[in-house]
């Protein structure tokens, strides 16, 4: 113990959520059915007990700290990541209570999952060596397919779970691949290593960029990017909703932080290479996302593919990173993203919130056409919705407005302000789906004969939403804290 | 910071925010009265800053400047000039109107929709006192929703199809108005303030782009001719407030934009963007009237006179010189009232018959003289009777026109013929001809709400006609410094201002030209 102290109390967070998560699995079975709420909450408390000891360390912005010879760094760019996690998980288990129940599944091991995924998320953004990253991706996405599965009397749920599972697995396998041809050129899977090599053997190496490129398609996938995202709406679709919401925002979010550290700390000689393909993998992906939007009819598949859009705008950033010039580097467009997202994660989960518990006869109504009328029946729920649309729409004074003012400004100081104008135009495309959702909830009248869905309210739904709802608009007004807080982060990623 | 301690144009701001606020927690009868005091509130705020303005300089007066965001610095700025101040004037005045002329023709979701009226007005008022570019683009796309839903939700039959027009239309344009705030930020050294950038130079192939990403913005607010088709729809179907914050407050903003962004910043491209732009308003001038001449609609023939008519307010802003660009701000306060008034006309005739066809409103004069009587006032106010505010606008945008070439004066007064016979020909069949027998007892005259609605309005016309002097004095210094600094060319490497090329178009025949009409 002696031995390891300092670098246990590193992981100390980590060891907390994956500590609780056995717990919370060892409860279940002797925990009556009417009492799993205390699961729960037993969950929120360590996620409290996380964010106060992360908080803590927030003082000591600058500081790097590293464990176990390397493999995990705690920097500020880890905690800004974790904060956001807290946050996210928090809200979806506090979300879940309500929702489980209206489905029928309210089963304790749904807590002890989402703090596994939880783990690996943490894992994933304050790694420095491939192969702890690739430990935490696969203990989030394993987590997450049993999660996706959870409503077993559903065989749509099934179906997500089983098509999550194998391209998950595949692109774990090409991740791997990468790799292991990086671990063959440097010797080492730390990224400093790894940097280091790439200095030494220049950067056109064939064996390096084929290495790059699996790298690139194994968080593909994760990241949802075309053309790499085929299972995002069936999966998005099938799965629980409350699992949706997490994968939505909190797995992009890691996948994100893991992306980035890599290919900044680890292949950041690769640059010109890597900057020029995500700059196409960002463009499409904004385009086919935002254009196969309009057409879904279900809105946790339009939802779906806004994501593949929303992740299309965050590449952006990176890409602005990738070929900043002059003094400030790649800095405004690394925390261009992180701004994006951690204002995405508000939005989404409010849309969620809201699709998961608009109710009809005990169904969830999760097409689009379930929204008619709403406006009249439940005035403040739609005004919720409307301002969630909104920002995702990327209308001031939203939040959404915001993490697009950054990933754009970054993109057009570093020279691309032709893509920012094709990007900004699709995001007057993405308008028009969103604005489909306020319409019918405005704009129709419902059909007096069918069972109207109702949003089925209790003081944890309402919680959530008011915390979405208020991220959304004070970010949306105040940014500031949030800015300056990704600025310092983004620092000591090098 | 701001004159006399009082934080006017926040107040201004505040009130109508405030008001909506509250709108959440009253009944519905309730919900009018509060709407109307708190636009009446507003335009109380409003009017002292005609007096306390003080028109000798062409500063930025009851200024305001508190930092927003730290990185990058974006500053919650506000100023007036002579430019904005006529027009928050008259955004504060046409409000009040609006929560009048709605009072019984808005029965569904009475609060939702006077909340939407009031976040409109902060959003407007907005636009036209903010000096930083980011908060101008943020009051600029933040009124799209409340717009959106005014038109979709209380509007007429084919609402849906003119609300999502409306929003893409415009979203669509003002999208690339963002990239070139940005390209300006970076160019113009590291500011969004918008003083320090129309000081700025740049690069003309630079200027070039960014004339066009604000064309596009901008001329689908104003709307010129291309980009006008979103219009005719949103009026028609919009309700009468809707139709009238449109026409007399929202196209205001494009033509604002130029004049405050287009023109400063980038005169370079302005001018040689200047044939293109001429060319466009004048084709807008002579099509939209040629189409009001084909209309059965009573709104849609108005919805294309706007066209016509904000095709003089840009053409005076793009001959560049300073009859046209004051004839320009004056047109752009004068549509509003005129405009405005019509489509309260029309409003009301529609709650009485049902019908905005002039085919079912024929006749009205012997049932409803009151209301006859204000309908000819403020049609030929719209066609530009001398004596009438139009009169003086489209007078000096032709002066200053005729100083930039004779042909296009030529072609520009077309529109003023064709104006009158839109107008007549629509006034001899609403007012003279026959009414129908079965509309008769609908046809009751104007009531006092309505006739408080209408009567300051057509005061306007005829104070703005007679005695245009005091409105134009508060915007001359303005106009002035803004054509000085257009004057010289801004192209960035050759950063001393050379005059040269550009004297010509901007032959300094000042003063005279605001004597001739008050002789009426």
């Amino acid at each position: 113990m002696s031995l390891y102290g300092a670098d246990l109390l590193a992981l100390l967070p980590e060891l907390i959520v994956v500590v609780t998560a056995c717990l919370v699995i060892a409860l279940d079975p002797i925990t009556p059915a009417s009492r799993r709420d205390l699961l729960a909450w037993l969950s929120l408390g360590a996620l409290a007990l996380c964010l106060g000891l992360t908080m803590g360390q927030i003082g000591t912005l600058n500081i790097r700290v590293s464990a176990f010879s390397d493999l995990v760094v705690v920097d500020a760019y880890a905690r800004f990541w974790k904060v956001l996690l807290y946050g996210v998980t928090g809200l979806t288990i506090v979300l879940s209570l309500p929702y489980l129940k209206a489905e029928r599944i309210h089963l304790g091991e749904y807590y002890g999952f989402i703090l596994l995924a939880l783990s690996g998320m943490m894992v994933m953004v304050s790694s420095a060596d491939l192969l702890t990253i690739y430990l935490g991706t696969e203990l989030m996405s394993l987590s997450l397919y049993v999660m996706t599965g959870l409503n077993r009397s559903k065989p749509r749920s099934l179906e997500a779970a089983a098509k999550y599972f194998v391209l998950g697995a595949f692109s774990s396998g090409i991740l791997l691949y990468g790799i292991s041809l990086l671990y063959g050129m440097a010797g080492s899977t730390k990224l400093a290593s790894i940097a280091a090599a790439i200095g030494t053997r220049g950067a056109d190496d064939p064996l390096l960029l084929i290495a790059t490129i699996l790298v690139a398609v194994g968080f593909g996938f994760k990241l949802a990017a075309v053309p790499f995202h085929m299972w995002t709406p069936d999966v998005y679709q099938g799965a629980p909703t409350s699992v949706t919401a997490f994968m939505a925002v909190a797995a992009k979010a890691a996948s994100f932080a893991a992306f980035m550290r890599v290919f900044v700390e680890g292949l950041g000689g690769l640059k010109a290479d890597w900057s020029l393909l995500f700059l196409l993998v960002a463009l499409v992906t904004l385009i086919l996302g935002n254009v196969v939007a309009i057409v879904q009819t279900n809105i946790k598949r339009m939802l779906a593919y806004s994501s593949i859009a929303h992740a299309g705008y965050a590449l952006i950033g990176f890409v602005a990173a990738g070929r900043a010039v002059g003094a400030s580097g790649g800095t405004p467009g690394l925390a261009s993203v992180m701004i994006y997202l951690a204002l995405y994660a508000f939005m989404t989960l409010g849309a969620f919130a809201v699709i998961g518990m608009l109710r009809k006869g005990g169904i969830e109504g999760e097409e689009i056409e379930d929204f008619t009328g709403l406006a009249k029946r439940q005035p403040l729920a739609a005004f919720f919705m409307l301002v969630f649309m909104a920002s995702l729409a990327g209308i001031p004074p939203t939040a959404g407005f915001i993490g697009k003012f950054y990933v754009f400004m970054a993109a057009v100081e570093s020279g691309l302000a032709w893509l920012a104008a094709i990007a900004l135009i699709f995001a007057a495309v993405s308008a028009y789906y969103y604005m489909r959702v306020v319409m019918v909830m405005y704009m129709r009248e419902p059909d007096p004969s069918a069972v109207a869905p109702r949003l089925v309210t209790s003081p944890a739904l309402s919680f959530v939403l008011a915390c979405a709802v208020a991220g959304v608009i004070l970010f949306g007004l105040f940014p500031n804290s949030l800015v300056s807080f990704a600025l310092q982060s983004v620092l000591t990623l090098k | 910071m701001h004159s006399g301690g009082i934080p006017w144009l926040s107040l201004l701001l505040l009130i109508p925010l405030a008001g909506a606020v509250v709108m959440y927690f009253v009944t519905e009868s309730t919900a009018r009265w509060i709407a109307l005091a708190a636009t009446l509130a507003d335009l109380f705020v409003a009017l002292p800053l005609w007096w306390l303005f003080d028109p000798q300089t062409s500063q930025m007066q009851f200024t305001e400047h508190v930092a927003w965001i730290a990185a990058p610095p974006i500053y919650y700025s506000l100023g007036l000039d002579g430019i904005s101040l006529p027009l928050v004037l008259m955004t504060a005045g046409i409000m009040p109107l609006c929560v009048l002329a709605s009072w019984t023709a808005i029965t569904t979701r009475v609060h939702s929709f006077m909340a939407m009226l009031l976040i409109m007005e902060t959003a407007m008022v907005g636009v036209f006192v903010a000096l930083d570019f980011v908060l101008f683009y943020v009051f600029w796309e933040a009124m799209l929703i409340p717009m959106y839903l005014l038109i979709g939700v209380w509007g007429g039959p084919n609402r849906l199809y003119a609300a999502i027009k409306f929003f893409l239309y415009t979203l669509a344009g003002s999208v690339l108005l963002l990239v070139a705030i940005f390209a300006l930020y970076f160019y113009g050294g590291h500011t969004f303030d918008i003083l320090a950038l129309s000081q700025g130079t740049y690069p003309a192939s630079l200027q070039m782009w960014l004339f066009l990403a604000f064309f596009a913005a901008f001329a689908v607010k104003v709307p010129m001719f291309p980009f006008h088709t979103w219009l005719p729809d949103a009026h028609v179907e919009a309700p009468t407030a809707g139709s009238v914050i449109l026409a007399s407050i929202l196209l205001k903003m494009g033509t604002y934009g130029f004049l405050r962004f287009s023109l400063p910043m980038l005169p370079d491209a302005s001018r040689s963007f200047t044939p293109m732009m001429v060319a466009l308003s004048i084709v807008a001038i002579i099509y939209g009237a040629y189409m009001a001449l084909a209309q059965v609609d009573l709104k849609k023939l108005i919805a294309y006179s706007s066209v016509s008519h904000m095709g003089f307010v840009t053409l005076g802003l793009f001959v560049l010189n300073q009859q046209g660009i004051e004839g320009a701000v004056l047109q752009m306060v004068n549509h509003g009232i005129t405009t405005g008034a019509l489509f309260l006309c029309v409003g009301m005739i529609y709650e009485r018959t049902h019908s905005r066809l002039i085919a079912d409103n024929v006749g009205l004069a012997s049932p409803m003289p009151q209301y006859a009587t204000l309908l000819v006032i403020f049609a030929l106010s719209s066609l530009g009777l001398p004596g009438t505010n139009s009169f003086v606008g489209e007078f000096l945008v032709l002066v200053g026109t005729f100083l930039w070439s004779k042909v296009a004066t030529a072609f520009a007064s077309l529109g003023i013929i064709l104006a009158a016979a839109y107008i007549l020909w629509m006034i001899q069949r609403v007012v003279f001809g026959v009414p129908a027998p079965h509309h008769l007892p609908k046809l009751k005259d104007l009531n006092q709400r309505e006739l408080a609605t209408l009567v300051p309005l057509a005061l306007l016309v005829f104070w703005i006609g007679l005695f245009p002097n005091p409105l134009v004095s508060r915007m001359h210094q303005s106009v002035n410094s803004m054509i000085a600094s257009m004057s010289r060319t801004k192209i960035a490497p050759t950063a001393q201002p050379s005059a040269g090329e550009a004297a010509p178009l901007l032959a300094d025949s000042t003063e005279p030209l605001k004597t001739e009409e008050p002789s009426r």
